[in-house]
């Protein structure tokens, strides 16, 4: 096919996406409507907070980083964990795994975005941010970590966004995708889903000021993390669906993400004790910030019942989890990907960002709790995140299951159910 | 069918439209923001690669928005470093008597935030016989000096090793051929993670905009030092360099009644920051980071 007939379609299938995006059921307008409305409630507070600067939020000179930056770091792990499906997929050629990857992609594409607004709203400067484009700006490569997250953030985001619209684009014009096109980028998120956690580990590891957070163990409890939280989401996710859109997901990748989830949330756990050995067992100065988040310390408890949920939750989902009867009952699959989701963005928000500041570097208590303009922002965001993961799902889907096509896309509604073994593979 | 279709298009813009408004009304309090945001000044290029007419236009600029936000005329100048000079800094602990009188001048020189009461300098009342910091208070309310105490004044260590510069992905923070280490407040992106990176509490970010009276504002101003910092940027010590690099001494140094701290140029052998160097036991905080400090501190005894 000439290149100049992608001119065509190209835009008339963007255009068919973007008309597709804004139709459904009531419950899809009612859901849609209830996610704008946070995120408009969200975007007042930003507007709010940029006018009049983050004096508007709880955070100060001793805890310079608060709420946007721990949901950011979760919000990483998340997309990172999203590869889980990838891996067995390609790796393991679990067949079944490869219909539902796509939605671990797009679940990638969408936690991407809500880490770059957090980043945004934590700038205090965010029209600069132009400073921060290699070759128009200054960009501190490679000495900056934070110019590795840019680096890698971005760049998964584009892997992700490649593979997911050339799966479906090809789909579309009812063509087999090429897998000289997306088989190498296919392997290349893997290592890149990595990469995204790891740098983000080493944001803070790389801080020899801050004890807490300056241990070789950062990164791989980020990985660990990343592999529950990322699985935790799809397995429930998987499940809306497979109830809202009648596709056919099979009990196969809920059962393999499952596995997944059975090592990960050890794994977490054993690193956290390793951590919990190393500032206890010495003790000293070196265990100010452990000690102060699990017990207090002269006074100051904000963070002890934070971090004692967490540890709960996560005990909590480790085993329930491994019960046999988690096996035959979704529901149980489903309580512990949801204990182990908010067991995992508790630690990784009050229990690793903030005790990283307190005590601060010159041993000065001083606490710090989210105001309410952080908590808007914060939920704005996640929600703008779930309308984009929702519209994403919501076109991808019927496109790869040959609803939806080049050819009849100008009669509105194709033939349903005409799911050929090319629809399979490509996905 | 064309009529359930063209009454769905109808609702679709409806809903996109209603949508727009609900977002434009969700931003509005943004035109406050913009206000303060000129074309200008979103362009304007790093300090480094403004060329002296660029600079000259940029200072002009500063002094006629000073002049509107705060009322008040004041000279603003880009003083390079000086040849031959790199500075440093020493305190004696021995007779620092914890009276803060150092973090008040700099206030003052500063041009702090009156409301947070800031200061580059952080005053820590330390238990005798102890150089652990979880037994320092830099919160004391008390007459001073205490029985059994001594006090470590800590400010910008002008680290040569410095993690604040090594951090900030935009290079809007860097070490002047004179050892000190400066911010260009217009082209820091607010990222903070300098002020995460520093071990010595140094670093402050204008949470919100500085409010001083007019007549307490110092008018004797640097481009990199003490004008007044917008909002939403970070500050730090720069060793009073609109003086220093005059020849004159810092605000701190000068405040102390007790002679406390010495500061010169380490490359001038007659000195006195040399003769302390050479003369006295000195040692740095936190030299285990390797930070490479150029704040020093000795004892008498």
């Amino acid at each position: 096919m000439a290149a100049s007939r992608h001119l065509l379609d190209y835009p008339r299938f963007l255009g068919r996406l973007l008309w597709m995006s804004t139709d459904g059921s009531w419950r899809f307008y009612t859901w849609m409507t209830v996610l704008s409305a946070i995120a408009l409630v969200g975007a007042n507070a930003y507007a709010h907070q940029l006018a009049e600067g983050m004096a508007l939020t709880g955070m100060s000179d001793h805890v310079s980083w608060g709420l946007y930056i721990a949901n950011f770091t979760f919000g990483v792990g998340l997309a990172a964990g999203a590869v889980m499906m990838v891996i067995p997929a390609y790796l393991y050629h679990d067949h079944e795994m490869h219909d539902v990857t796509l939605i671990g992609e797009l679940l990638a594409v969408a936690a991407i975005f809500v880490c770059l607004l957090f980043i945004v709203v934590d700038m205090g400067h965010p029209e600069r941010a132009w400073h921060l484009m290699p070759g128009i700006g200054r960009f501190n490569w490679p000495i900056s970590m934070l110019t590795w997250d840019v680096v890698v953030l971005n760049g998964y985001l584009l892997i992700n966004l490649h593979i997911c619209g050339y799966l479906i684009y090809m789909r579309f014009l009812g063509r087999k995708p090429r897998k000289q096109w997306y088989l190498p980028f296919v392997f290349l998120s893997i290592f890149w889903a990595i990469s995204i956690h790891s740098v983000t580990a080493f944001l803070y590891s790389g801080l020899g000021g801050r004890p807490f957070w300056n241990s070789a163990l950062l990164a791989p409890r980020f990985i660990a993390s990343a592999f529950i939280t990322g699985p935790a989401f799809v397995i429930v996710l998987l499940q809306v669906i497979r109830r809202f859109t009648g596709l056919p997901i099979g009990e196969g990748p809920l059962r393999t993400l499952m596995s997944v989830m059975r090592v990960t949330v050890l794994l977490n756990l054993f690193m956290l004790g390793s951590e919990l050995f190393t500032a206890f067992y010495t003790g000293g100065t070196h265990a100010t910030a452990v000690r102060y988040l699990f017990f207090g310390s002269h006074g100051h408890h904000a963070l002890v019942p934070w971090i004692w949920t967490a540890v709960a939750l996560n005990i909590a989902s480790a085993v329930v989890v491994h019960l046999p009867a988690t096996r035959r009952h979704v529901w149980l699959l489903n309580l512990a990907c949801a204990l182990a989701f908010a067991g995992v963005w508790i630690e990784k928000g009050m229990g690793l960002i903030i005790p990283g500041f307190v005590p601060s570097t010159l041993h000065e208590l001083v606490e710090y709790v989210p105001t309410i303009t952080e908590w808007k922002i914060t939920a704005g965001i996640w929600a703008f995140g779930l309308m984009v993961l929702t519209v994403a799902v919501k076109v991808a889907l019927p496109v790869l299951s040959g609803q939806i096509a080049a050819s009849h896309a100008e009669h509105g509604q194709g033939p349903h159910g005409t799911e050929g073994p090319e629809a399979k593979q490509a996905a | 069918m064309s009529d359930i279709v063209s009454r769905r298009t109808m609702m679709k813009g409806a809903g996109a439209t209603l949508g727009a408004a609900a977002f434009a009304h969700a931003m509005a309090p943004l035109t406050e923001w913009s206000k303060d945001l000129s074309v200008d000044e979103f362009l304007q290029k790093h300090y480094k690669e403004l060329t002296r007419d660029e600079l000259g236009r940029v200072l002009l600029h500063l002094k006629e928005e000073t002049k509107r936000k705060y009322g008040r005329d004041v000279d603003i100048q880009a003083l390079p470093p000086q040849e031959g000079v790199s500075f440093a800094y020493a305190l004696n602990l021995s007779i620092c008597i914890g009276c803060r009188k150092c973090a008040e001048a700099c206030h003052q020189e500063n041009n702090h935030d009156r409301r947070t009461g800031n200061s580059y300098i952080r005053v820590l009342e330390m238990q005798q016989g102890s150089l652990d910091l979880e037994h320092g208070n830099a919160n004391y309310d008390h007459p001073v000096p205490a029985e059994g105490k001594y006090y470590l004044p800590v400010q910008c260590h002008q680290c040569d090793n410095a993690p604040c510069v090594k951090v900030c992905p935009v290079q809007a923070t860097w070490k002047e051929q004179d050892g000190i280490v400066v911010v260009d407040y217009n082209w820091c992106i607010g990222c903070r993670y300098c002020e995460a990176a520093c071990p010595y509490h140094a670093r402050r970010f204008n949470w919100a905009k500085p409010e001083i009276p007019p007549e307490e504002i110092n008018p004797d101003q640097g481009y990199l030092s003490n004008r007044i910092r917008p909002q939403g940027v970070v500050e730090k010590c720069t060793f009073c360099l609109h003086r220093t690099r005059a020849g004159r001494l810092p605000a701190c140094l000068e405040a102390c009644p007790t002679g406390a701290r010495v500061f010169g140029n380490l490359l001038d052998p007659k000195s006195p920051i040399r003769w302390v160097l050479e003369n006295k036991r000195v040692f740095v905080l936190k030299e285990e980071l390797g930070t490479r400090p150029r704040f020093f501190y000795f004892f008498d005894k």
